[in-house]
């Protein structure tokens, strides 16, 4: 019997998977395949304080090994999340949630933060300070450890709920964020965010994605992931959540090894909606063919020795 | 949905680009004409979503045009190959809005949807015309089999070299009864369509560049006079009065 319970930052996880903020919606069409109790959590879309309608079409493109979105945030606005997706999530999901929360300024971040305060199911505050296809004056807030420092330091002062913050890979040397995010108090860390990229179609000589650039998932970026979240874990003690390319229960244990205490499955849910419960399903043969008993010892096994 | 395996039983070649697949598997998932199917393929991150031609209990008819490496990798597989397919996506048609003198409208691949949605309706006396334009007489399919169902049929090419010369508007014009419309094709045909005074009212498919297919994504989501929509999951039939072109 594997023990595959995991502790992000006082928050006990029946197991480390997690499907990834962007890809899950509001858990509203999975709820509908599987019964999402199996999920050791879900991060619902990065919600932000008004209502946004998103990018132009096409938002989509392909390439070997994964895609690019350029969704650009289409959500709800926090305040109709939490009346109209809130009650609803109660129904299909028991366990803890993990709200991803946007912003386009300190204040948004802090406002979103501070509405979820009573919001009980919601465990985990993950702060989306990476999100690479809207454009804020050209501000990017994950991209400049001080920026970054701020959200955390802004963020927590106005909640109690552990925050984890996003981050984006497109960044020189994501260790100093992540260091610069965990000295500001931040609770732990969610990486790696997409990486940004773009297709051009031939015929027309013109972006296929109509906000030209987007940002890149699947299984393409695993090991940009996999070494990001090495880095990180000699960089910071706080937990990290790893994300970025996932999609086999084999790929969450390597991205424990490398330091991720829980691992976030994004792209592989859109090419296999089951990808989850698939993964949830794997694990615990996986880890008796490794001789493991409590999944969690695999956190960072790879440093050691 | 239904996430699911279905064979490939055959392929038939019927122009330059354009190939029929009949694929064996259960089809419970698909409620109406219209949905379609998200197929995975090897070496292919995004599944390939494709229009639902006709289907029975255990068959799934579809019409491929080869527009890329997905649908060329598809039209290649050999009858035997297993492939993995969601099925059942979208809102499909609804057959009780049709009124007394419905037309169906479609253009190219556009016609697919329509040649079951034809049978329907006919099983359902609902007596459709049906409108079909292509660029050439050379470009056509799938023209006697809409024959053989029994239903009048119009015929445009562009060149005039099958049916009348023009487009599937003029078909439109030539049964001013007809008020109702049910339609799938290329954006600029929908769009002439759309804008018929004859129309009161009417149904329009829509294609898109998709992530999931399934509406988790946000991948697909356009503007209508309703808010927006995912072409996917709130499509990919959109209604006349909340069209935004």
């Amino acid at each position: 019997m594997v023990n595959l319970t995991v502790n992000l930052a006082g928050v006990e996880l029946k197991n480390p998977v997690i499907p990834a903020s962007g890809t899950f919606g509001y858990g509203r069409e999975y709820a509908e395949l599987y019964d999402l109790n199996i999920l050791g959590s879900f991060s619902w879309k990065g919600t932000t304080g008004e209502a946004r309608l998103g990018n132009p079409q096409p938002r989509i493109a392909e390439m070997a090994g994964g895609m690019l979105n350029a969704v650009g945030l289409q959500n709800p606005g926090i305040n109709a999340v939490i009346e109209k997706e809130v009650p609803n999530i109660a129904k299909i999901f028991q366990g803890p949630v993990i709200a991803n929360v946007g912003g386009f300024s300190l204040e948004e971040y802090t406002e979103n933060c501070r509405k979820l305060n009573d919001v009980e199911q919601v465990k985990i505050l993950e702060v989306n300070i990476s999100c690479p296809n809207v454009h804020a004056g050209g501000k990017n807030f994950g991209c400049d450890p001080k920026a970054a420092a701020e959200v955390t330091r802004a963020v927590k002062a106005v909640t109690d709920k552990p925050v984890f913050m996003k981050l984006t890979p497109n960044v020189t040397d994501i260790a100093e964020i992540a260091k610069a995010c965990e000295d500001a108090g931040a609770d732990g860390l969610c990486l790696i965010n997409t990486l940004l990229g773009m297709r051009i179609d031939l015929k027309s000589r013109k972006p296929i994605i109509a906000n030209r650039t987007g940002g890149v998932s699947g299984p393409a970026v695993f090991p940009v992931a996999l070494r990001m979240v090495w880095d990180v874990y000699e960089a910071v003690k706080i937990p990290i959540i790893g994300c970025g390319g996932v999609s086999s229960a084999e790929d969450a244990v390597e991205m424990m090894l490398a330091g991720a205490t829980a691992v976030e499955v994004g792209a592989a849910n859109l090419k296999d909606p089951y990808a989850c419960k698939t993964i949830v399903e794997n694990l615990p043969n996986l880890c008796e063919r490794l001789g493991v008993t409590e999944i969690s010892e695999l956190t960072g096994g790879a440093h050691h020795g | 949905m239904k996430k699911s395996l279905f064979t490939l039983e055959h392929t038939r070649q019927l122009t330059e680009d354009t190939y029929e697949l009949v694929l064996s598997g259960d089809t419970s998932a698909i409620t109406a004409p219209g949905q379609f199917v998200n197929i995975e393929l090897p070496g292919k991150f995004l599944r390939r979503p494709i229009s639902i031609c006709n289907w029975t209990e255990d068959a799934l008819m579809l019409l491929v045009k080869v527009v890329g490496d997905g649908t060329k990798e598809l039209v290649r597989c050999v009858p035997g190959t297993e492939l993995d397919v969601l099925s059942g996506l979208g809102n499909g048609f609804n057959m009780d809005l049709a009124g007394e003198h419905p037309v169906l409208a479609g253009g190219g691949i556009g016609i697919a949807p329509l040649y079951g949605l034809t049978q329907r309706m006919l099983e359902r006396r609902q007596n459709p015309t049906v409108a079909l334009g292509f660029r050439t007489g050379k470009d056509a399919f799938y023209v006697e089999e809409f024959a053989a169902l029994g239903c009048r049929l119009l015929i445009a090419t562009e060149d005039g070299s099958l049916g009348v010369k023009g487009f599937v508007t003029d078909c439109i014009r030539a049964v001013p009864e007809c008020d109702y419309v049910l339609s799938c094709g290329p954006l600029p045909m929908l769009k002439a369509v759309h804008s018929l005074p004859q129309l009161k009212d009417g149904q329009f498919s829509f294609e898109a560049r998709m992530g999931c297919g399934f509406g988790a994504c946000m991948g697909c989501t356009v503007p209508t006079k309703n808010g927006y929509k995912r072409v996917c999951k709130d499509g990919p039939i959109l209604y006349k009065e909340e069209i935004v072109w």
